[in-house]
């Protein structure tokens, strides 16, 4: 059984999904998710305990031998993210029940649980498999099931939102099928750690270099690199609740997993940052994302376009960590991703809550809410510092690694932009607060109760990991580390 | 250098495709046009594909006696689960459309837009 790990991360939900089809049932759904995810993180756990005791683990697919077959492969960065993925997916699952059960209408109730499990499944797929074309499918997989997600949203804008997500993941997809065939054609091979022997001597080749441009600009788009973050602020603001938290917590981490992964491992150090202005442009991007969608995020009246736009700004602490190409910014920009999941999932958790209770994250229509749906805010309030970066908080820790690899670099001025775009969070997380806790609830509506225990608690429980990870960073960091110094230790 | 140029004629016709059907995506504004723009952007990465398995002079993959040269069938297998996948996503995204088309009473998405920054 433990051997057969890898595939039961990805093979469970897989299955359940077509067995909810049939049941159909919404609570019954509901229930096969919430244990499949609980099932997921824990072989997550297992596995990447297995990377960090062990080393990297392999499993042919079908005792097809690699390069023929195709491989799973976890090692200390994937084992990470698969933990993040499916920790998110853990909390997410039981939040569901009372969340969709009120945004969607009941017939589509059992079809939001396969879709939920389709996508969980293509993610932790994208982040497990050592096999190049591999990611594509699991990327269209997860791709696909959360376009009809968000187009799920209440309102007629998520529809869309929707096609918008549609038509740039699709481009992004195929961008990254031209340059995976570009690699094909090069090397005959499709698995990852054979393409990276086999592309050593084609260093010089103008058609990798190509195949380089079209993986990282198509997974860009994925990602939300400024400037081809367009589709995500509407995608987030206006997906169910669920959904929202979902997306925000894992599909741009496993984006990013995997630039990373074709960035160092397959295409190596050497060709992505030395032979190239790879490093420099990564900076002004992720600089030109931070500054301009934090600003953004400022001037928005609805607050979960607000942390919509505050997500793309944060991709760009991420990908700051990675321009700096060291091991130390590797290991900031990993540990990012992982705080970053914690912190925005607890905000869009929160928001979740008061749209129930409110049908409504405008600002205007939230006026008053931290005095009536105290816990909730209350949870809000502690992710936003987070997200701000206070010290004792999860996003403390990301920010100060990061502020330490840009010293190291000397790059004193990007160490002080850190800081100083840090106080533009401070200014919308502010926004939010000042409209919950100081202005008077709009005379029409009537006063709401606390949201329901079974949303409360998977809130409480990611504001409790913000906090943990804020005091006891010696888990969170070490594992970044283990994972950075892998992915730089496997080209030097 | 004619020769050469000629020669490559199947990538001159993947590029052209491809950056039609790119064109077509960015420039159209009626949604389902987009779509089609779409489709014709990623049949023509299907061309590539398909195009760099053939061997010249070489059959099908097939056992056989007396054959000897045969054309790459992993990439024609790759590209048949991509098929499946633009299949997927056309069938998607024109349901989204309808939904689009009932809920806006337009598949222009100039209007949409309107509408939306409307409220």
């Amino acid at each position: 059984m433990g051997e057969h790990l890898p595939i039961l991360q990805v093979i469970l939900p897989l299955i359940a999904a077509p067995v909810c089809l049939l049941v159909r049932h919404g609570a019954v759904c509901w229930l096969i998710a919430t244990l499949v995810s609980w099932l997921c993180l824990a072989i997550a756990v297992l596995l990447l305990m297995q990377a960090l005791d062990g080393g990297t683990i392999r499993y042919q697919l079908g005792s097809w031998v690699a390069p023929w077959g195709i491989e799973y492969v976890v090692d200390r960065l994937n084992g990470f993210i698969l933990v993040i993925v499916a920790a998110v997916g853990a909390v997410v699952a039981p939040y569901a029940l009372r969340s969709v059960a009120e945004e969607l209408p009941e017939r589509q109730i059992g079809l939001f649980y396969v879709l939920y499990l389709l996508c969980l499944s293509g993610l932790l797929g994208i982040t497990i498999t050592g096999d190049a074309f591999n990611v594509f499918v699991f990327l269209e997989i997860s791709s696909l099931s959360s376009y009809a997600l968000i187009s799920m949203g209440r309102h007629r804008k998520a529809l869309h939102a929707a096609y918008q997500y549609l038509v740039m993941g699709t481009i992004g997809a195929t961008f990254f099928l031209i340059g995976v065939g570009l690699l094909y054609l090069m090397t005959g091979t499709l698995n990852m750690a054979d393409l990276a022997e086999q592309l050593k001597p084609l260093a010089g080749s103008r058609i990798v270099l190509a195949a380089f441009g079209f993986i990282v600009v198509g997974m860009g788009l994925k990602l939300a690199v400024f400037p081809l973050h367009l589709w995500l602020p509407n995608a987030y603001a206006h997906a169910p609740s669920a959904v929202s938290v979902f997306l925000a917590g894992t599909a741009t981490k496993v984006s990013l997993y995997v630039v990373l992964r074709f960035i160092f491992t397959v295409f190596g150090f050497e060709f992505s940052f030395a032979g190239q202005p790879f490093g420099p442009a990564l900076l002004i991007l992720a600089i030109a994302g931070i500054v301009v969608c934090s600003l953004v995020a400022i001037y928005q009246d609805d607050v979960k376009r607000l942390l919509a736009w505050s997500s793309v700004a944060q991709i760009g602490y991420m990908l700051l960590g990675l321009s700096f190409a060291t091991a130390l910014g590797l290991q900031a920009g990993l540990l990012h991703i992982f705080n970053h999941a914690i912190m925005k999932a607890g905000l869009f958790l929160a928001m979740g809550c008061v749209f129930l209770r409110l049908g409504s994250c405008r600002l205007e229509a939230i006026a008053g809410v931290g005095r009536q749906m105290p816990w909730t805010m209350a949870g809000f309030l502690l992710c936003g510092l987070s997200l701000i970066g206070v010290p004792l908080t999860a996003g403390f820790v990301s920010k100060w690694y990061l502020v330490l690899a840009a010293l190291e670099k000397g790059w004193w001025p990007v160490a002080a932009l850190i800081v100083l775009t840090s106080l533009l969070a401070v200014v919308y997380v502010w926004k939010v607060v000042e409209a919950a806790w100081f202005r008077e609830p709009p005379g029409t509506a009537g006063r709401v109760g606390e949201a329901p225990l079974v949303m409360l608690v998977p809130l409480w429980i990611v504001v409790a990991a913000n906090i943990w990870f804020g005091f006891e960073t010696s888990g969170s960091v070490d594992v970044a580390k283990a994972a950075a110094l892998a992915l730089m230790g496997a080209v030097e | 250098m004619w020769q050469t140029f000629l020669g490559l004629y199947n990538y001159w016709i993947v590029i052209l495709l491809m950056m039609a059907g790119f064109y077509i995506v960015m420039s159209r504004h009626n949604l389902v046009k987009k779509l089609i723009g779409l489709n014709i952007f990623q049949s023509a990465v299907f061309l590539f594909y398909i195009s760099v398995g053939k061997v010249r002079g070489g059959t099908a993959p097939i056992v056989e006696e007396g054959i000897t040269s045969y054309s790459n069938p992993l990439p024609h297998v790759l590209i048949l689960t991509a098929i499946v996948v633009g299949v997927a996503t056309v069938s998607l995204g024109l349901a989204l459309v309808v939904r689009l088309k009932e809920a806006y009473g337009t598949i222009e998405e100039d209007e949409i837009n309107e509408m939306d920054a409307a409220g």
